[in-house]
């Protein structure tokens, strides 16, 4: 990206002035490297989305953005219903609240040693992973509906978790306002087989070695310390999810010249807040996010037993659940007042500082655990929400590490076997049922992760907190 | 002009794009969701066993493209099938076509991914200046 065309506000804060039918300016926080080596087309949806209706304050870019569908993948953008906002299905992505939990183990490294590829076997063969793989529970109708209103919540009432998770996923485990009649029959059909699966793509199952702690205090409340093990999942809402995405985006696409719309981009698709359209999505995106909280206590629960078998000594309660792609009703400071705010993040982690009221009694002091998965070879971080960072972009930070090279490439330069024996040669089991999609997931095809936390810490998104490194990945 | 219709794929940072090439509008639909089955498994090894009728419409011949694969997406996800023949009828907005192929096989077609979605990401039907036809997306996975 050609630094010229911004405003350098500090060491990692870059502004683009607003013109043409720019309401807002556009801000991107990075470090000069990575904007420098950042897809032009980051700016190029950057300012289309300060080009939306009602957007409060800027459109936002986390130090991992790259090139997405409509909003940049790591864009941040509020929006006043008061002033017309809009909500939009481009905004949240087709992966529906896709995100990351990590579960503590009470275990430390020489602990799994002994049982690693035992450990790596079962839970391969516990958790359903890849493309036609299917849960153990079917759902439809009311159960279906069910689940699609309680989330996370809906799971633990089932018996695949316990009251204490649920106060460390965001909104308590159950998104208020989900409207299952505003999720078609297609959708629902879609999920009906899918519940507790871990999908494709870069999601994840990983067991992780804690290497370094850089905020002792917070990661003593976290409960995390150097040679802890600690399991993260990264995963979405399914079929159900992409389906609404699919659904809705092609609606307000159709819809947007009734509302006055004139969208620079058709995948910027969105509807007022205040309309209907806009609230039928509200409605079933936020089912979605159920599904997704649902599914990751489901293969939470899977992966308790797979450890009650391996290593019964460890207990595994959450350290926290965070969702990626979402539009949330938050209140934000706006010129001093406080304001409500649908806020859009699209591949980028809410990262709340100490003291918010959604954060659990243990974590008020903290902040919000924010988790950055790296890719399968290469480090994942654990950092914290702060104070600053609420000022910043509505309390948002980056969500990984951002892919550095297309799938296409990544199959060109790597096998997936070599992947696997090279990573098996640095102590890293890899299990998963597909070679090739292990190659397009290679370590090398992704950006550095470390330089993109490192930038969130510096530019005062998020606080740095924790270094931890896989051990055993399960991929879908 | 092409003689032979064709399928490629294009890089897409996060993801990946399909591109279908053909003598007719029919025949580059054809390609491209050939290509569509492709970023998943080697159509070569997908078997035209089973035929199912599809159909969709859509105000526009992009935005149809964009239905047409979204609904193969619909029928690999609930139908646990994947598809490797195809034959595409148009008429104005609406598109009808058979589709053939068999239950996926896990262990003999080794999926590479799934995919979640195709969007309006480059999205692009056009006929180009040789008088064939050219449809792409970008697909979500």
């Amino acid at each position: 990206m050609d630094l010229a065309l911004f405003e350098r506000k500090s060491e990692f804060e870059w502004h683009i002035k607003p013109f043409g039918k720019m309401r807002v300016p556009g801000v991107i926080f990075a470090s000069e490297i990575l904007l420098r080596e950042m897809d032009a087309k980051v700016y190029e949806q950057v300012t289309n989305v300060a080009m939306l209706p009602g957007i409060v304050k800027a459109s936002f870019a986390m130090p991992d953005a790259h090139w997405g569908y409509g909003f940049p993948i790591g864009g941040v953008a509020a929006f006043d219903a008061d002033a017309g906002g809009v909500v939009s299905a481009g905004g949240v992505g087709f992966d529906i609240s896709c995100g990351v939990r990590t579960l503590l183990t009470g275990l430390r490294i020489g602990d799994i040693e002994a049982v690693k590829v035992r450990l790596a076997d079962a839970l391969f063969n516990t958790i359903p992973a890849g493309m036609g793989s299917t849960g153990a529970i079917r759902l439809k109708g009311a159960e279906m509906d069910k689940m699609l209103r309680g989330g996370a919540r809906w799971a633990v009432e089932r018996g695949f978790g316990t009251e204490a998770d649920l106060q460390r996923i965001e909104e308590g485990g159950c998104m208020r306002g989900a409207d299952p009649a505003q999720v078609s029959d297609q959708a629902k059909k879609r999920q009906r087989d899918e519940m507790g699966t871990l999908g494709s793509g870069n999601h994840y199952l990983e067991i992780q070695q804690v290497t370094d702690v850089y905020a002792p205090e917070i990661a003593a409340a976290f409960g995390v310390k150097p040679g802890d093990i600690v399991v993260s999942i990264h995963c979405g809402s399914r079929g159900l999810g992409h389906q609404i995405g699919t659904e809705f985006l092609k609606r307000m696409v159709l819809a947007a010249p009734d509302y006055g719309l004139a969208l620079p981009d058709r995948e910027l698709a969105c509807a007022p807040i205040a309309s209907p359209l806009g609230q039928e999505y509200l409605g079933a995106m936020r089912a979605a996010i159920n599904c997704a909280l649902a599914n990751r206590q489901i293969l939470t629960h899977l992966t308790r037993q797979v450890f009650s078998e391996v290593l019964p000594q460890a207990r595994l309660p959450l350290l926290y659940d965070v969702s990626h792609n979402t539009c949330k009703v938050e209140e934000h400071k706006v010129d001093g007042r406080m304001k409500k705010l649908h806020v859009h993040r699209k591949g980028a982690t809410r990262a709340f500082g100490p003291g918010h009221p959604d954060l659990p009694y243990e974590l008020k002091n903290a902040g919000q655990p924010v988790l950055i998965g790296g890719s399968m070879g290469t480090s994942s971080y654990i950092l914290a929400g702060t104070e600053q960072g609420m000022q910043r972009a509505y309390g948002s930070a980056c969500h990984g590490a951002g892919r550095a090279m297309s799938r296409h490439q990544a199959l060109r330069n790597w096998s997936g076997r070599n992947v696997v024996d090279d990573l098996a040669g640095r102590g890293i089991l890899i299990r998963s049922p597909s070679m090739r999609g292990v190659a397009e997931e290679a370590p090398g095809a992704y950006k550095d992760v470390s330089e993109v936390v490192d930038s969130s810490d510096h530019a005062g998104l998020a606080r740095k907190v924790a270094r931890v490194v896989p051990l055993i990945c399960i991929k879908g | 002009m092409v003689t032979t219709a064709c399928w490629e794929h294009f890089p897409h940072q996060a993801d990946i794009g399909v591109r279908g090439l053909g003598a007719t509008l029919e025949q580059a639909f054809e390609q491209a969701a050939l290509a569509l089955t492709a970023v998943i498994a080697d159509p070569a090894d997908v078997a035209p066993r089973e035929m199912i009728r599809l159909s969709c419409a859509a105000p526009d011949v992009e935005l149809l493209l964009v239905d047409w694969l979204n609904l193969l997406i619909y029928e690999m996800a609930t139908r646990n099938m994947l598809f490797s023949r195809f034959e595409v009828h148009l008429e104005g907005e609406r598109l009808t076509a058979q589709v053939w192929g068999e239950a996926l096989d896990a262990a003999r077609h080794r999926p590479a991914v799934e995919v979640k979605g195709a969007t309006y990401t480059a999205l692009k039907v056009v006929q180009q200046s040789d008088g064939s036809w050219l449809a792409q997306c970008v697909v979500d996975v």
